[in-house]
């Protein structure tokens, strides 16, 4: 059979419209070949003879004539051992690589292996001959950072197999073979230890997926205490900008307590970028002691680079997700933004005149946005071990405000909302999350009973905090005074963080309960105070002890004296009657 | 020898559309009509047929004008010689001087590789305390001016162009008055800083299409300079033209509008330019200083809107003075460390500006008819003295002497403790009284 050859007919933007000869397949992936250079495409759209391919480059200079090869594949990337640590662009390019090849510039037309292939790795085999195996199935392990790396059967490799052949414990690169595996049939199967897998399909080689309730600690307090994440749940950031996303992104990037962390910066400023490149591999893991880039792989398809391949970005780094999870861990995947990757369908869309929705996003916005979601989840894996994908996505609406299609469309799959404000910004309250608008679905590690009694407060004490606006001071209540009083000391010792500081950015769930025990017990106090000005400077000197107490490390011998000191002053103020006796 | 066409099949708006071959996405063409010369750029391809972007505009282009293609994408020439230079739109000389042809360069080249930057770190002293205290410029910062019409947008950026402490400056004008860009010829010639700009410049009578490509001109030859060593400050004015522009022109091809009339890709096309701002690690650097104005003051219009996303901050002009409230330098906090920058730089940018917040309040408050406390008189007196030593725009004090005005103005109004200082910098930085009298 003769492959399948096209001709470009048409350009517009970074689409093209080809004649074709042969038989070609929805999203297969085609090379432009221009000269020396090789640029990738996807099919989009097939006709009568002709099809729709977006381009992961520029297209200046491409000419009506121009050869296009078919390559029978869809848009796949590479998984194997040494992904970790790695910074791709939106196609699974090495960034470094390219650097050091090609310098400044990201040439056009370049493709680079993703995974060092050349690098051998330690293989220790965990199967026998004759055992019999299926998809997702461990064969072995290589040691990669701070795990095993499980070796597993090809997700694509659909019924059940007998192992024919294992590696002896030994180095072997990534096109090594490890195994061969023989099917019912009699058909073998050579495998090594790195395979492809299309991205646009999600990883299913489990048992079962089960209910998220587990939390996921992210260390920042008003997160994990007042809207929490599930591991293998789900979450969004919508906030216009300056309410500090990317920040957030980061913090969260640094601190939660999961085994693999990606981040896609899909669409954003390349310098938010650069301080991840430029910091994570000087700064320490706490939970191994290892550098952070240890654990993490970033994708990186900035503003300015090809918008075909933004859009391609968001489904890379949810497969390399997809796929670590397969090993029994713990993955958190962060999209920032997710708007970006809307736009990005949104300029396809436009290119290839369909009828536009809302604001001229395409009509199968929703779907796309859920089906990016539902790949995260909790699984039990056939190996009865169980991995989590949680996805957090950033999603930058514009004008700030959220009724717009993508910040609605996200909201109705998401698990937790965690809004942030323009207000709070402004007002140097970080992180930035609304207490008021947002929401989560998942339970805390604290009582909920005990939460909505705070968010009650927190309510209450914005409608007084209006009020006053309107009647000053002087016409406010001591009763209600005190009540307002309240929710900005929970607000400012508890739900307000300081990223800056060494102790007070990242607080596990040991010393969020106990903080938050002795917040409310500040809450519930009755204090037995008549002047304002008297409430007032109890409670900034209440306000500084618990800041004071929160840049204190847990194990310093000043914090158990500190929580002694707050107590005390409590208890002088107070009006209950157990205090009392 | 390239063809040469004759039969214009479509004139609509500033796009024509012509049957040709062998014709490349984005190649330029020339039009030869009775109006004279005009250069066009292919953007859209079906088949045989061409539509290209003319940029002298359609008007007085016949149906058998001459349509000759080049064979080679927007250039531009790039020299020393473009010192103190001035080009139109389509990067022809607009001054007396003569053509340059020489060693010619594609505009709008690919992006920087995110892996090779280096995270920016070199404050650029403007000498205009709103910016060097408050909200600091970096090299390789890109930020926005964001602006309404009748604020003196292009004084501040003449003045920062006057005074920056940068190797060069490209100034592209887009859509600019004339009378503007005179002003501004006038103002670098008077200050002596002629002699290291480079203008492109695209007033508000000259073809629209021509202004589109003044972003990607400038921006192309900063980066050919930065490699070499440079340090560039690129200043446009202003970019709310060019995304009408690019509006204009996604009308005109029929693509569909997503949010005010505005083409869904303007998120990509502003940030194309944008991103383009750089420190190259080992050579020079590119800063990028942009006027945005806000139609009926508005932040949320899609342009500054989209513009917000994309930059490190904003800077907010508000009746003449950069608000030191909207306004935001995403990366002072680079800079203004103490071992980056004097070490009460903080604290001054910190302090006065609590400060300034609550003098706002007080002054809230006065007009509401409120009784003004000892303190409320204070802040009132504070007030008056920032806005006028600090805020104004025509200070012109390095950045110590700005932190020294700082305290003086801080001792003149409040007493140490109220100014809630660090006791240390107190100490070594306020001003003793006896001594000044």
């Amino acid at each position: 059979m003769n492959p399948t050859i096209g001709k470009i007919i048409g350009i517009s933007g970074n689409m093209i419209t080809v004649s074709v000869n042969g038989n070609i397949m929805q999203n297969e992936v085609a090379y432009i070949i221009k000269d020396k250079e090789r640029l990738k495409s996807e099919i989009v759209r097939i006709g009568d003879g002709f099809a729709f391919l977006q381009v992961f480059e520029s297209t200046k200079g491409l000419k009506v004539g121009d050869k296009v090869e078919f390559s029978r594949e869809l848009l796949s990337v590479e998984l194997g051992p040494g992904l970790l640590g790695q910074v791709y662009d939106g196609l699974q390019n090495p960034l470094p690589e390219l650097a050091a090849e090609f310098g400044f510039f990201l040439p056009r037309g370049v493709e680079l292996k993703p995974i060092d292939d050349k690098k051998k790795w330690e293989f220790t085999p965990q199967v026998k001959k004759g055992d019999v195996v299926i998809r997702g199935s461990k064969l072995g392990h290589v040691p990669e950072g701070i795990f095993e790396h499980a070796i597993m059967v090809p997700f694509d490799l659909q019924a059940e197999y007998s192992v024919e052949e294992i590696a002896d414990k030994g180095k072997y690169t990534i096109r090594d073979k490890i195994a061969i595996l023989k099917d019912e049939k009699g058909n073998k199967h050579k495998l090594t230890m790195g395979f492809t897998w299309p991205v646009k399909e999600a990883i299913e080689a489990y048992r079962e997926k089960i209910v998220p309730v587990e939390p996921l600690v992210t260390q920042a307090r008003i997160i994990d205490t007042f809207f929490p994440v599930a591991k293998g749940g789900t979450f969004c950031i919508p906030g216009p900008f300056g309410a500090g996303k990317t920040v957030l992104q980061h913090i969260l990037s640094r601190h939660a307590q999961v085994d693999v962390v990606i981040v896609a910066a899909c669409g954003e400023r390349a310098g938010e970028v650069v301080e991840l490149l430029r910091e994570f591999p000087e700064l320490d893991d706490p939970r191994t002691g290892k550098k952070l880039m240890d654990r993490t792989i970033i994708i990186c398809n900035t503003s300015s680079m090809p918008v075909a391949a933004r859009e391609a970005s968001v489904y890379t780094a949810v497969t390399l997700g997809e796929y670590y999870r397969q090993m029994g861990l713990d993955v958190l995947l962060l999209a920032d933004s997710t708007s970006r990757w809307a736009q990005a369908m949104r300029e396809l869309s436009g290119r290839l005149e369909e009828i536009p929705g809302e604001e001229a996003f395409p009509a199968y916005l929703e779907s796309r946005i859920a089906e990016f979601y539902e790949r995260a989840g909790l699984v039990e894996l056939n190996s009865s071990e169980i991995g989590s994908l949680t996805i957090g996505g950033t999603v930058s609406p514009a004008g700030g405000n959220f009724e717009e299609p993508v910040t609605q469309s996200t909201l109705k799959v998401v698990g937790a909302f965690l809004g942030l404000s323009r207000d709070r910004a402004n007002a140097r309250r970080f992180p930035s999350i609304d207490p008021l608008e947002s929401w989560s679905k998942y339970s805390s590690f604290i009582d909920l009973k005990i939460i909505n009694q705070a968010r009650e407060i927190l309510r209450k004490g914005n409608d007084v905090g209006q009020m006053m606006m309107v009647v000053g001071e002087e016409g406010t209540s001591i009763e209600d005074f005190l009540i307002y009083l309240k929710s900005e000391f929970l607000d400012s010792v508890y739900l307000q963080q300081n990223a800056f500081d060494k102790v007070d950015a990242a607080t596990n769930e040991e010393r969020q309960q106990l903080v938050f025990a002795n917040v409310k017990n500040v809450l519930d106090t009755e204090f037995k105070l008549s002047e304002k000005d008297e409430a007032r400077n109890l409670f900034n000197k209440l306000r500084q002890l618990f800041i004071d107490w929160n840049y204190l490390e847990m194990d310093a011998d000043k914090f158990k004296s500190q929580e002694k000191q707050i107590d005390k002053l409590i208890k002088e103020h107070s009006g209950n009657e157990k205090d009392l006796q | 020898m390239r063809k040469i066409y004759n039969k214009i099949l479509q004139i609509s708006g500033n796009v024509i559309t012509v049957k040709a071959s062998a014709v490349s996405y984005e190649e330029l063409a020339e039009i030869t009509s009775q109006r004279g010369k005009s250069l066009a750029q292919v953007i859209k391809i079906d088949n045989d047929l061409v539509s290209l972007q003319v940029f002298a505009g359609s008007r007085g282009i016949s149906v058998n004008d001459e349509v000759r293609f080049l064979g080679r994408p927007m250039e531009v020439t790039f020299s020393d010689d473009m010192m103190g230079r001035i080009f139109d739109g389509a990067g022809n000389p607009r001054d007396k001087g003569p053509l340059l042809t020489e060693n010619l360069i594609p505009v709008a080249g690919p992006s920087v590789n995110p892996s090779k930057r280096i995270i920016p770190h070199r404050m650029i002293r403007t000498n205009i305390p709103m910016i060097d205290v408050f909200n600091s410029l970096v090299v390789s910062q890109k930020l926005p001016i964001f602006s309404i019409s009748g604020e003196p947008y292009n004084e501040l950026l003449a003045r920062v162009a006057l005074q920056a402490e940068v190797d060069m400056i490209i100034l592209g004008g887009i859509g600019l008055k004339f009378d503007e860009y005179l002003r501004f010829k006038n103002r670098l010639e008077e200050g002596g800083a002629l002699s290291r700009t480079i203008f492109f410049m695209n007033t508000a009578s000259d073809p629209i299409v021509e202004s589109l490509m003044v972003p990607d001109l400038a921006l192309a030859v900063a980066e050919q300079f930065a490699l070499k060593g440079k340090e560039v400050l690129v200043l446009l004015t202003d970019m709310t033209n060019f995304a009408d522009a690019l509006k204009e022109i996604a009308i005109t091809m029929e693509q569909v509008p997503s949010n005010r009339g505005y083409p869904g890709d303007l998120y990509t096309q502003l940030a194309a330019r944008y991103e383009k701002a750089v420190d190259f690690e080992g050579a020079g650097s590119i800063t990028v200083l942009a006027v945005t104005t806000m139609p009926g003051d508005d932040v949320t219009h899609p342009v500054p809107d989209n513009t917000g996303y994309i930059t490190e901050g904003q800077f907010y002009l508000h009746n003449g003075y950069i608000d030191p409230f909207g306004s935001l330098s995403r990366l002072k906090q680079n800079v203004n460390s103490e071992h980056r920058s004097r070490k009460d730089h903080r604290a001054i940018m910190d302090g006065m500006i609590q400060l300034y917040a609550q003098y706002i309040e007080t002054e809230e408050k006065r007009s509401m008819g409120f009784r003004m406390s000892a303190w409320d008189k204070k802040l009132l007196k504070y007030g008056g003295l920032f806005r006028a030593k600090m805020m104004d725009l025509s200070v012109n004090i390095p950045l110590e002497q700005a932190l020294d005005l700082g305290w003086e103005i801080l001792a003149e109004c409040f007493t140490a403790e109220e100014t809630r200082m660090r006791s240390e910098l107190v100490k070594e930085f306020w001003p003793n009284k006896s001594q000044k009298k």
